[in-house]
């Protein structure tokens, strides 16, 4: 191969786990997780100490890191635009919330069945994984697309919340499930409890971020992102495009069913305003704004806006809906390609400044 | 309706044949049958859209190895007849067999793909957030399911059968480009490279020379007519100064059936041609 050597190689980020993009995000999560735990463990009289409901809050944040990331594994490489990832999330939720009730009382009926961990984390996964399959299987082999994807999976949402505020359904009504005490034998409300929910979302952040690493670097993101760009190109060269999106789709559900069954020890309380058309729009949002198709975009995205939200509704509680409109609207208008983007252009450019040679290879 | 149906009895049918249910015993490399004929035959084709006749009773074969142009005004049938060959679009009557086995009705698009039949578009289509080796390598024939593309490494067999396609497209120094930077013409010719990769017996090539400048042109008549005898190549073009560059055998459409076919010279001095197609324009080309 004497071609080869005179080429400029390949950038090492499309194809390699280890690439730096994946370091630098995981290091910075397990440092940042790690400093928390350490800043926490100081002294209340200390300047530096991090209180418990910091803590707490930084918890809720991981999960919503946790959801942004499995919208993004669909929507920055896959092209599907899901406007209703909150269902998934909020099925995860009452999963949870069932086994945390379970704790303290006996469940009726079937729900019996939630007092056994296993059984209620196997939910965790297969209730949002299970409708994903059907609703997937029934959109993708109808080659639904686009926009007409986004508004069902809207409707599929709200559908789920009306149905969801019924008594009937035996899972509190439009109260949900609250009244958690404990879990595995601990008490909730605990401080140690608090710390372990923390550390325990920052690891489940950092798998699921490792997990959608692999899947975008092997050949079935390439895959993807081939057929976010030319989907009928690819059935023509012989792939299955809808089993495809089903299979990415599911995952993506299950990543967001785990977050909401780590929401909700955390805050206490879910009810069927998860299900609500917004908020799996401000999902979107986040992504968006962190930027789409790096992973760590979503992440930053996530815990930047959801941060924003909490020190703006603080200050001015009916702007925050305003803002984050015009953050979006700013964003898509001026920002494209999201933080994620200007961290990638400021990088470039550092990297032309000191290897001029190099700049056409990576445009 | 009526093409669902078949499709699911095609389906069974296949499953019922005698001489399949020994799977492994069938050849590995394309199953195509063309022993006792051509490799592509369509008889007594019609389609219409919302009542227009967009293919009107059309037969066509084409032989194995051969190299096919086919011209016609706009609005003659041309990608309406690519379209039902690689099971995009479905005919209201009619037949289309791939080789003397294969009913390709009862298929589906990923499944005439992987029996074979490569198509490239009018408009040039890659995938432009992928690097030119890495659109050949999805392009690659092999395996399609989920699970596998997870696990896929590119092999040392792979590599060199994707250093032969970048050899024979002349894409060699672009090998890690994004394929979305690339010109005009090079697109082109990275999606006959993928065409290749997937080893179809049967390339339906549709306006290849559509936007290229003169030389792109000559090198793309230089990479089909190379093409033609190792697999069938159909073209729909256009430009008829580059159908006589490449052309032995020319099929003429009209309104949706076949208006004339032989050789480019008996062609063009048919008088129904010239008065429908050739006509005042010839000259331009």
């Amino acid at each position: 191969m004497t071609t080869q050597a005179t080429l400029s190689g390949r950038d090492r980020s499309r194809q390699a786990f280890l690439s730096r993009s994946t370091l630098v995000t995981s290091l910075v999560l397990i440092v940042g997780m790690l400093l928390v735990l350490v800043l926490n463990a100081l002294p209340a009289s200390n300047a530096l100490h991090v209180s418990g409901a910091t803590v707490a809050l930084l918890g809720k944040y991981f999960t919503y890191m946790l959801l942004a990331l499995a919208v993004d594994l669909i929507w920055g490489y896959l092209g599907i635009l899901s406007l209703g990832h909150g269902a998934f999330f909020a099925l995860g939720g009452y999963a949870m919330g069932l086994y945390l009730n379970a704790q303290t009382s006996a469940l009726p009926g079937w729900q019996a069945m939630m007092t056994y961990f296993p059984v209620a984390a196997l939910m965790v996964l297969l209730a949002p994984g299970l409708l994903a399959l059907a609703f997937g299987w029934l959109a993708f082999r109808s080659r639904v697309t686009g926009v007409y994807f986004s508004i069902i999976t809207q409707a599929l949402t709200f559908a789920l919340m009306l149905a969801f505020n019924r008594n009937e359904m035996g899972l509190g009504g439009s109260t949900g499930l609250t009244r958690f005490y404990e879990l595995m034998g601990f008490s909730l409300s605990s401080e140690g409890m608090t710390v372990a929910l923390f550390v325990a979302s920052g690891v489940a952040v950092l798998l699921a971020f490792w997990l959608c690493r692999a899947i975008t670097v092997s050949r079935l993101g390439r895959v993807s992102l081939a057929t976010r760009d030319a989907e009928a190109r690819m059935r023509f060269i012989g792939y299955r495009v809808d089993h495809v999106k089903l299979a990415l789709f599911v995952v993506s559900a299950m990543i967001a069913g785990v977050a909401g069954a780590l929401y909700v020890p955390q805050v206490g309380i879910i009810n069927p305003s998860t299900f609500a058309p917004l908020f799996s729009i401000e999902v979107v949002v986040w992504v968006a704004l962190g930027g789409r198709a790096t992973l760590y975009g979503a992440l930053l995205g996530a815990l930047v806006v959801n941060y924003l939200k909490t020190v703006l509704t603080g200050a001015m509680p009916d702007a925050w809906l305003f803002i984050l409109g015009a953050l979006f609207v700013l964003v898509t208008m001026v920002l494209p390609q999201g933080i994620a983007g200007v961290i990638a252009k400021w990088r470039g450019r550092r990297r032309a400044a000191v290897r001029p040679g190099q700049r056409e290879a990576s445009a | 309706m009526s093409g669902l149906e078949s499709a699911r009895f095609g389906r069974l049918r296949e499953l019922a044949r005698p001489d399949r249910v020994f799977d492994f015993m069938a050849p590995a490399q394309s199953p195509v049958d063309v022993r006792h004929g051509p490799i592509l035959y369509l008889e007594d084709v019609s389609v219409s859209f919302d009542g227009f006749q967009a293919i009107n009773g059309l037969n066509l074969t084409i032989d194995d190895g051969e190299l096919r142009c086919i011209i016609g005004p706009n609005g003659a049938g041309k990608t309406t007849m690519m379209d039902i060959i690689t099971g995009k679009t479905r005919p209201d009557t009619g037949q289309v067999w791939f080789g003397s086995r294969h009913n390709l009705l009862a298929l589906d698009e990923p499944q005439i793909a992987n029996l074979g039949i490569g198509r490239k578009f009018q408009k040039p289509t890659v995938f432009e957030a992928l690097d030119v080796t890495e659109n050949l390598e999805l392009a690659m024939a092999g395996e399609r399911r989920v699970w596998k593309t997870l696990l896929a490494r590119l092999d040392h067999e792979g590599q060199a059968r994707i250093d032969e396609v970048l050899e024979t497209i002349g894409l060699n120094d672009e090998r890690y480009r994004l394929a979305g930077v690339l010109s005009h013409g090079q697109k082109q010719w990275l999606e006959i490279g993928m065409l290749l990769m997937q080893r179809p017996r049967l390339l339906l090539v549709d306006e290849p020379v559509a936007g290229m400048t003169e030389p792109e042109m000559h090198r793309t008549a230089e990479l089909l007519t190379r093409l033609a005898g190792q697999q069938s190549v159909v073209v729909v073009e256009h430009d008829m100064g580059f159908v006589r560059s490449i052309a032995r055998q020319v099929t003429v459409l009209h309104q949706g059936s076949v208006l004339a076919e032989g050789s480019m010279d008996a062609v063009s001095s048919d008088p129904r041609v010239i008065e429908v197609y050739l006509g005042g324009d010839e000259e331009s080309a």
